[in-house]
This record gives structure tokens, sequence and C-alpha cells, in this order.
């Protein structure tokens, strides 16, 4: 039995080797105005609302529900930051960026509450419940937007996307903290036990006296407050919030990563760090498919075809059929022997 | 435990209840539920009459517009633009947002011909599927005027014109300005694009307008070319990835503004100042497009008009007296320099 984080970190080791016989200045890392710069870095950099949204949605997952409003969330909290900064008088007021942030935030736990409050306190269907708030949240994102790019000149602000903190992005370090954060939660308190018990069977869990609704609500609120970091992120980045475009498609992305990670959608089990390697890996493939010059027309295919792949090497029954024919190819006579014996 | 629970809904009650009441705020006029005798009616049709009086007299010309949604600052530009010079045309206008559906907007032109509008005008969402609608309008009697997008019907007797941008001339536009920056190059100049959304008009249209310019200079050479989704962020990241992949890349096209912009970003990020180490050319001419070609980090935007009200409603008045019109206007639409786009810059409306 091989480590679960084995085959996620060969996808990932099998596209850096790519790389490097492609181009080998794929790995050269400089060091530009005081902070690294290099493709690596910006793997990083642009992965990172990914790493988040996927972190969020790996607990979510976890207790066999999902979550597809995270791209609008995304929309929202960028919208709703970037609009409270433009609106005041000094954009770059260290005060007026800690409200635009601390607005934004309450904004996406009160969006993950009400995701919540409809799987665990209706009882709608998770797919169902967080679909309303993924087609209302990019209304809701215009509405707060007027339909308008906004942009901000405040460099307070762009530092949370676009800063660097000892060399590095300083988004990294907040994929950091909230993946510590996430760890420690659910594995050195029983939080995630409790997940696990929810997802595997949440009425042998309530019965067996765990808060299941408590619990749900919890992944959710988690959930949406991952993403709305993530809008925070990605609207600082450009230094503009989108509601039309930002964060489209993240849900995708982000179930993809949390499934390459090695979390099964049936609930039940959950792998942070394979979630992580699953985001670093769909990030290092858009790059790769940019730096390579794919034509734009077939990336996609490409991309689906190295999910594909992806996919089938990690499914255990497919290695084993693998196997199986390998050893059993071109050997009639053996096969022969086998039958009479 | 019961207590809490009540205050939570009650919450989550008033949560919901702002957002409705910003829904309701943001659409401002009348809004009157389409008069259509099919029975669900769901395209919402804000009248907006030019005229202060309700009293119509019978020469004022009534004109249907279906507008596309409010997807984008150039959309609302559009809309305004239209809006506004109905009213200074003094023809009265039924305006519909469609919200992106084809089936808003056919909905809409039926309750167009069945209000017995003079003139319906529209942006369809998508080329195709519209003959079956603009037949009912033609056996109405009801002339159809096309604006910014076109409809691939192979029947053009169904509408009267089509008023919009030529994105294969502004491609043309931005590579004739290119050829002109480069004609003594003695060494290869290379290019790197930002498409727009793949299989887009404008981005296909754009791509080959340029491509089709610049091949009269061999020297002039595209190196690389992705996707940009017409986005800042994408533009950002694509751009990114271009400076690490190329050591010397001359000049950025980029198939509008907003992709520009995210590229300068990435362009700053490496440490190179742009519109001097790297030319950038881009379409559109937004206000932030413009900004930044006033900061000389544009070198030449090729525009892209919204602000055709005026033209459409010459064409509508000339379509009710009867005169003959051509089948395709071309909006009127400029090019700007860094130094145009400083003097411009206070003039723009959008």
């Amino acid at each position: 039995m091989k480590h679960h984080l084995f085959w996620p970190l060969t996808v990932l080791a099998l596209l850096l080797l790519f790389n490097l016989l492609y181009d080998p200045s794929f790995f050269s890392i400089k060091i530009r105005d005081g902070h690294l710069y290099g493709t690596l870095i910006d793997i990083l950099n642009f992965g990172a609302p990914l790493m988040l949204v996927a972190i969020g949605m790996t607990l979510v997952i976890a207790t066999k529900g999902i979550d597809l409003s995270v791209g609008s969330i995304v929309a929202i909290t960028g919208a709703m930051a970037c609009l409270t900064i433009s609106k005041g008088a000094d954009q770059n007021a260290l005060g007026l960026v800690l409200t635009a942030v601390g607005l934004s935030l309450a904004l996406s736990l009160a969006l993950g509450l009400w995701n919540g409050f409809l799987v665990a306190g209706v009882g709608i269907q998770p797919i169902i419940a967080t679909l309303i708030l993924m087609v209302a949240g990019r209304g809701i994102a215009q509405l707060i937007t007027s339909g308008q790019i906004i942009t901000v000149t405040s460099d307070r602000y762009e530092y949370i996307g676009a800063g660097a903190l000892f060399t590095l992005p300083f988004s990294i370090f907040i994929v950091a903290a909230v993946f510590a954060a996430a760890s420690l939660l659910t594995r050195k308190t029983a939080i995630g036990m409790f997940i696990e018990a929810v997802g595997n069977k949440p009425v042998a869990s309530r019965l067996a006296g765990i808060r299941s609704r408590s619990v749900v609500i919890a992944v959710y609120l988690f959930c949406g407050l991952c993403a709305g970091i993530a809008g925070l992120i990605l609207s600082s980045n450009v230094s503009s919030a989108d509601g039309n475009n930002a964060g489209l498609w993240y849900e995708l992305d982000a179930i993809l990563a949390v499934v390459i990670g090695g979390t099964s959608l049936n609930g039940g089990r959950f792998y942070l760090a394979g979630t992580v390697i699953g985001a670093l890996i769909i990030q290092t493939l858009t790059t790769t498919i940019y730096m390579t010059g794919v034509p734009p027309e077939i990336t996609l295919v490409v991309k689906a075809f190295v999910v594909l792949v992806v996919c089938l090497i990690q499914s255990e029954s497919f290695r084993k059929t693998l196997t199986h024919r390998w050893k059993t190819r071109r050997y009639p006579a053996e096969k022969e022997l086998t039958r009479h014996a | 435990m019961k207590a809490t629970k009540k205050k939570g809904l009650a919450m989550l009650a008033s949560v919901m209840l702002l957002f409705s009441a910003a829904c309701g705020g943001n659409n401002g006029g009348t809004n009157t539920p389409a008069n259509n005798n099919g029975g669900a009616s769901t395209a919402p049709t804000t009248e907006t009459s030019a005229s202060p009086a309700p009293e119509q007299t019978d020469k004022q010309i009534t004109l249907g517009f279906s507008q596309v949604g409010a997807e984008s600052g150039w959309r609302t530009a559009n809309t305004q633009s239209i809006q506004d010079s109905a009213k200074e045309a003094g023809i009265e206008l039924k305006f519909s947002d469609a919200q992106q559906k084809q089936e808003n907007q056919i909905k809409a032109i039926r309750t167009f011909i069945q209000q017995k509008v003079d003139v319906i005008a529209f942006s369809p969402v998508v080329e195709s599927g519209w003959d079956t609608v603009l037949k009912e309008a033609k056996d109405a009697g009801i002339p159809v005027i096309l604006t910014d997008r076109a409809v691939d019907s192979s029947d053009t007797s169904l509408y009267e014109t089509f008023i919009g941008s030529d994105f294969v001339e502004e491609g043309r536009r931005a590579g004739t300005w290119l050829v002109e920056q480069y004609k003594d190059a003695s060494e290869d100049i290379n290019i790197v694009e930002l498409q727009g959304t793949t299989g887009s008009a404008p981005a296909n249209d754009r791509m080959a307008g340029f491509a089709e310019v610049i091949a009269s200079n061999p020297k002039l050479k595209i190196i690389a070319s992705q996707t940009g989704d017409f986005t800042r962020a994408k533009g950002k990241e694509v751009m990114q990835a271009f400076l690490k992949a190329h050591e010397d890349i001359d000049v950025l096209y980029a198939h509008n503004d907003d992709m520009a912009l995210g590229a300068i970003q990435a362009i700053e990020a490496a440490g190179l100042k742009p519109g001097v180490d790297i030319k950038i050319i881009s379409v559109d001419g937004v206000k932030d497009g413009f900004i930044a070609a006033s900061e000389g980090k544009i070198n030449f935007i090729v525009e892209c008009n919204p602000l055709l009200g005026p033209q459409l409603m010459q064409a509508v008045k000339d379509v009710v007296e009867g005169k003959e019109i051509p089948k395709r206007i071309v909006t009127e639409e400029g090019v700007f320099t860094s130094e145009d786009a400083k003097r411009e810059l206070p003039n723009r409306k959008y």
C-alpha cells in the first residue's frame, strides 16, 4: 500500500520533468527588485487562489457535499472589496483597506452560512443548494459593480495578491496559514473525525452523538471563507474587480484539484495535502500550456487529456487491469497450461 | 437553542431582503411586463418615453430596441448612447434587456411586433436562429436594423441594415500602425498576441485583420499567441508566462484593453517598462485603457466605438421616410496614439 500522496506527487514530478526537458529555464529563479522571480514563483502565486478554494472544497466534499458557489463568492468578495476601496477618499488608507477586507470576508462568511443553512437546515441536496448561489452570485457581483470593471489604485490592497514578503509572494503565506489552520483543526482536534463520520453516515454519526448539522454548517462556512480570501487575492492581483469573469468556472477546477488529490467524492475521507498538490498540478499544467505555445483552440483538449491520464493512473482497478494484461500478454501456451492444470 | 435558531432565521431573512432591495434599486425605470398574448412573459421591458407627455402625436417614431445585456462597460456605454440619442432625436424608445438569452430577445421582438412599433433594432446575442422571428417582423411590415453584431441568415431582405464595427478593419488598423512604426527595422520584431475568447467573432476577426497587414513585412513575427479571454486576470497570467518563455518580446498586440491592462502589470513586475521596452497595441478604447495610454503605457489604441446611437437614429429616420440606405453601416471609429489619448481623455464618456 503506497502513501496516498504517491500518485499526485508522481504526476506533478512528471509535469515538471517535461518542462525541464522542454525548456530548462522553467526552473530558473532570479532576484528582481528584492523578490524572487521565475515561473515556479508564478505558479505558486497564481495557484494560491485555487489552492485556497480547493482546501475549503475538500472539507465540504469530505461531508459528502459539494459547493458549486465558490466561483460566485470569489466574484462577490472581490467586487465588494474594490467597491469599498473605490468609494474611499484616500484609497491607500490602511483603515479603508482593512474595512474593505473585513467587510468582504464577513460577506463571504454570510454566503457560506447561507449554503450551510440550505444544506443542513432546510435539507436541500448540496449540489442544488449551492447551485442557487452559483447562479444568483454572479448577478449579485454584477449588482455590486453595476456591470462595470472597478479599478482601484491602492498599494496596500494590491499587496494581498501581488506583494512580496521575505522575497516570496504574500499570497503563498496566506495559503500556508489557511492550510496549517485547516490541518491542525482537522487532524489535532476531533473535528476532522466528525467531518469524516458525517460524510460516511450522517444518521449513524448523529446517533453516536455528533451534531451533524453544526459540522455541515461549519464546513460550508469555512469553504465560503476560503473562497472569500481567494476572491481578495484574485482581485487585488489585478487591482480590479470584474463581476462577470472573476472566478468563472473556479468551482470545477477546485473540485478537480480535490479529486486529483485523492479525496473521494463519496465523502468520508479527505487529504488536504493531496488537494494542495492537485491544485499545483492544475496550475502547472496551465502554465506549461502557455509556455509551450499550445494553440488556444486545443488547450482545453490537452488539459482534458492530461486530467484523464491522471485520473486513470490514480484508479487502482485500472492499474490492476493494466498490470494483469501486462503479465498475461502473449503466452498462449502458458495460458493453456494453467487452464488444464 | 430554539431562540438562537429563530434569531438566525431572522438574520438570514433580513440579508435576503437586503439583496432584493438592491435588485429593485438597480432597475431604475418603471418595469412593465411584456404584453405577450402567448401567456408566459419574462423579458423585462423598460419603457423610456422620450416625450414627457404621455399622449403621442401620429408623427412620432417608435423604436423597439433589444439589447444583449449589461455584461461590460462597453455594453453599458452602448445602451446609454442609444437611450440618449433617441431622446435627442425625439424617437420613442422601447428598451428591452435580453440578459444574454436569445429566447428573451425573440420574445421581446414578438412583443414589439404586437405593439406595432415603427422600427425594430437589436444586437443579436448569437448569430443563428433568427429567420423565423425576422420573417414575422417582415410580414408585419416592420423594418429591422441590426446593431453591433450580425446574424448569419442567408436572406438579407430580412433586415434593412447592419450598423456596427468592422472587427477585421480594427485588426488591420492595428497592423498598419505597427508596419509604419517598424518599416526601417533591420532585425526581427517579435510580437506576442493576446487573443480574445477563443472562437468569438472579435477575436477571430481582429487576429485575421492584423495578420493580413503585418504579412507585408517579413521582419514582423508573431512568436506567441494565446487566449486571455478578454479579461485582466488572464491577460496578466498569460503575459507573465510569455515573458518567461520568450526573452526578447518587442511588441504586444492585445485584442482588448482589459487584457492589455493585465499584461502591463505583468510587464512591470518583470522589471520592464510597458510602452517603452515592449510596445503595446490594443483595441476598444475604454476609459482605463485611455488612462494607461495617456501615461504612455499603451502606445496605440484602435477604437471600437459603442456610441452608435446617433447613427442608429439617423438610420431609423431614413428607413421610416423610405430612403434607400446601405446594407452595411460601419461605426465611426478613431485610432489614438499616446499623445492623442492624453488630449482626448477628458472627453471620454465610457
